[in-house]
């Protein structure tokens, strides 16, 4: 007997089944086994196209990996050879949640290759539209943040706003999308009385109204509040060395803002503050965002009261479109149209690096010109490019539904990461 | 604050002759450097108390076919918060070698920077950990933003570039 019962136990010591395990009153001893799971590329919660291939221990997320560039489109050889007033149609596309900040941004970039010193009256209408801009990315990504935490109404009382903003940039540039809006050396229109009225209207009336009931409905939501705080956490140091900037890296701590740091187009006048938060969080993400609508009403309110009068757009006839009527009736007019439409006018030999506060932080374009009628090189610096990277740390340890939280209040666009 | 003149002779009086071709184009302080000097440089950079250059703002490749031995350039912009003050700086490759160490190890976000500059360029960036193409498809055999590569089909009739002014 005792040789049988020896013989027994050695068995089941070996086993791993957890009914053995348990008959003998041991731990169990299971290898982990890890699910692999794919978030994207086209999945709802992803606003976007883009996989994640997660690891997963359970619904824990153990690690992950990105995969992108499904709408990778080239801008940057297209831009190769395209003269440059076509290329600000691709930056339209990059951050399509703010186009204008990309449009007004390039065209600050040819300005500074061709020394180009922009009107005042030009400099505010950018500003104003610029901020226009960043209050819709920003709603955007807030109220999106919103629904993918299960709070819907929120994103119906903003989305109004965001269509009031998206019909000024159509009053202003006839498009609503993908704006194209500006030009080299100033607008192409001055601001109509009905755009005026209706960005009045915004900032004055119904976004203000807007914002205080959303905020009155998610800042110190319960639900909300548990879903976000102390989910997807990065220091501030941690954010520096990933290449944040913009809402995500002054969630962390970090002030850094373009606009107060170099500012371009006149944002030296205005007065606002740079909002901060400490912990990184999703939560901190969506309050920073929050703030800086209220920044952004108070700039354009100011800029609206300040607006010089003037022309919109430098006396630079090689380089900026005349303006029709002139094209119509004047000889050099149509002559400058035809050089420009055509591609024919030459940009001087230089290299510039020009960053711009876009909605998810620092757009950069870095263009060598070497003497001829398009960009010998253009780069463009995409901020959802460089810190989507961080992403998979962000999320570890955590659980799917966080993962999906954590890739709204990052704002991740598409179009911008994969240019 | 720092201005672009003490950076260079800082780094001049550091480097010597390891850094050179100090140029200001539009105000951007810009240099270059050799590959195996780059690391130490970018180190140096970062971790000086002095200058403080603790974000790396992009890396990227510019391709100059008709440059013999250097026809493959590295472009690091640096970036220093604290004395508000950016900086470029240049690495030129042979086309036949293009090696240069990768600096994932000091920024983490020089990963995808730099897989996106080999993905585009064909640049080798040795000991990156994860050296792989990142926007283009894997099975592609080229590097597309060489400039070897036309953008349109050269073979098309029906579009004559002087007469577009391309």
């Amino acid at each position: 007997m005792p040789f049988l019962e020896d013989n027994m136990t050695e068995e089941l010591k070996n086993s791993k089944k957890t009914t053995d395990a348990l008959a003998l009153n041991q731990p169990i001893q299971e290898e982990n086994e890890y699910t692999t799971l794919n978030l994207g590329p086209t999945h709802p919660a992803t606003h976007g196209i883009f996989q994640n291939v997660l690891q997963m221990d359970g619904d824990k997320i153990i690690s992950g990996e990105q995969t992108v560039g499904y709408i990778h489109r080239a801008f940057e050889k297209i831009a190769e050879r395209r003269p440059f007033y076509q290329i600000t149609t691709l930056t339209d596309r990059m951050n399509y949640c703010s186009s204008p900040i990309n449009n007004f941004g390039w065209h600050m970039t040819v300005e500074k290759l061709l020394n180009i010193e922009v009107p005042k009256r030009a400099q505010y209408i950018r500003v104003i539209m610029m901020e226009l801009a960043r209050i819709s990315d920003h709603l955007i990504c807030n109220s999106i943040l919103g629904v993918d935490t299960g709070a819907y109404s929120g994103f119906l009382y903003v989305f109004q706003e965001r269509e009031k903003i998206y019909e000024v940039y159509e009053e202003v540039c006839g498009a609503r999308l993908t704006t194209n809006m500006g030009r080299v050396g100033g607008m192409e229109r001055d601001l109509s009385p009905t755009a005026l009225a209706k960005i009045k209207d915004i900032v004055y009336n119904s976004l203000p109204k807007a914002m205080a009931e959303f905020e009155k409905m998610m800042n110190r939501n319960r639900i909300f509040m548990d879903r976000t705080i102390d989910v997807g956490g990065i220091t501030g140091e941690r954010a520096m060395e990933y290449g944040f900037t913009g809402p995500n890296l002054r969630a962390a701590g970090v002030d850094y803002d373009v606009r107060v740091m170099e500012p371009y187009s006149s944002y030296e006048d205005f007065d606002f503050e740079i909002p901060v938060g400490h912990n990184g969080d999703t939560y901190d993400r969506y309050m920073v965002r929050n703030a800086e609508v209220w920044e952004s009403l108070k700039i354009i309110k100011q800029a609206l009261e300040n607006l010089p009068e003037g022309p919109y757009y430098a006396n630079e006839e090689h380089y900026y479109l005349p303006p029709k009527r002139e094209v119509y009736r004047s000889m050099e007019s149509l002559i400058y149209h035809f050089k420009i439409i055509m591609g024919e006018i030459e940009a001087p030999i230089g290299e510039v690096y020009h960053a711009v506060e876009g909605g998810n932080g620092e757009v950069g374009y870095y263009l060598i010109s070497d003497g001829g009628r398009a960009p010998y090189r253009l780069h463009f610096r995409r901020p959802s490019f460089i810190y989507y990277q961080a992403y998979p740390e962000m999320c570890k340890g955590l659980t799917i539904s966080d993962a999906v939280a954590i890739m709204s209040s990052l704002n991740v666009i598409a179009g911008e990461l994969d240019a | 604050m720092i201005s672009n003149q003490e950076i260079v002779e800082e780094l001049a009086a550091h480097f010597g002759d390891k850094v050179l071709e100090f140029e200001e184009p539009n105000g951007l302080l810009t240099f270059n450097t050799k590959a195996e000097s780059i690391i130490e440089v970018i180190q140096y950079l970062k971790e000086s108390d002095r200058l403080r250059f603790r974000f790396l703002t992009d890396i990227t490749g510019v391709h100059y076919p008709d440059a013999e031995g250097k026809e493959l350039c590295v472009v690091y912009h640096l970036h220093s918060f604290e004395n508000a003050i950016r900086l470029r700086i240049k690495v030129y490759l042979p086309e036949a070698k293009p090696d240069i160490p990768t600096v994932t190890s000091l920024f983490a976000a020089a990963n995808w920077m730099e897989r996106e500059t080999f993905d585009f360029y064909g640049i080798n960036f040795t000991g990156h950990p994860n050296l792989k193409r990142i926007l283009n498809m894997d099975d592609m055999d080229y590097h597309p933003m060489r400039k070897q590569y036309p953008l349109e089909d050269a073979t098309r009739e029906d579009k004559i570039d002087a007469l577009f002014g391309r």
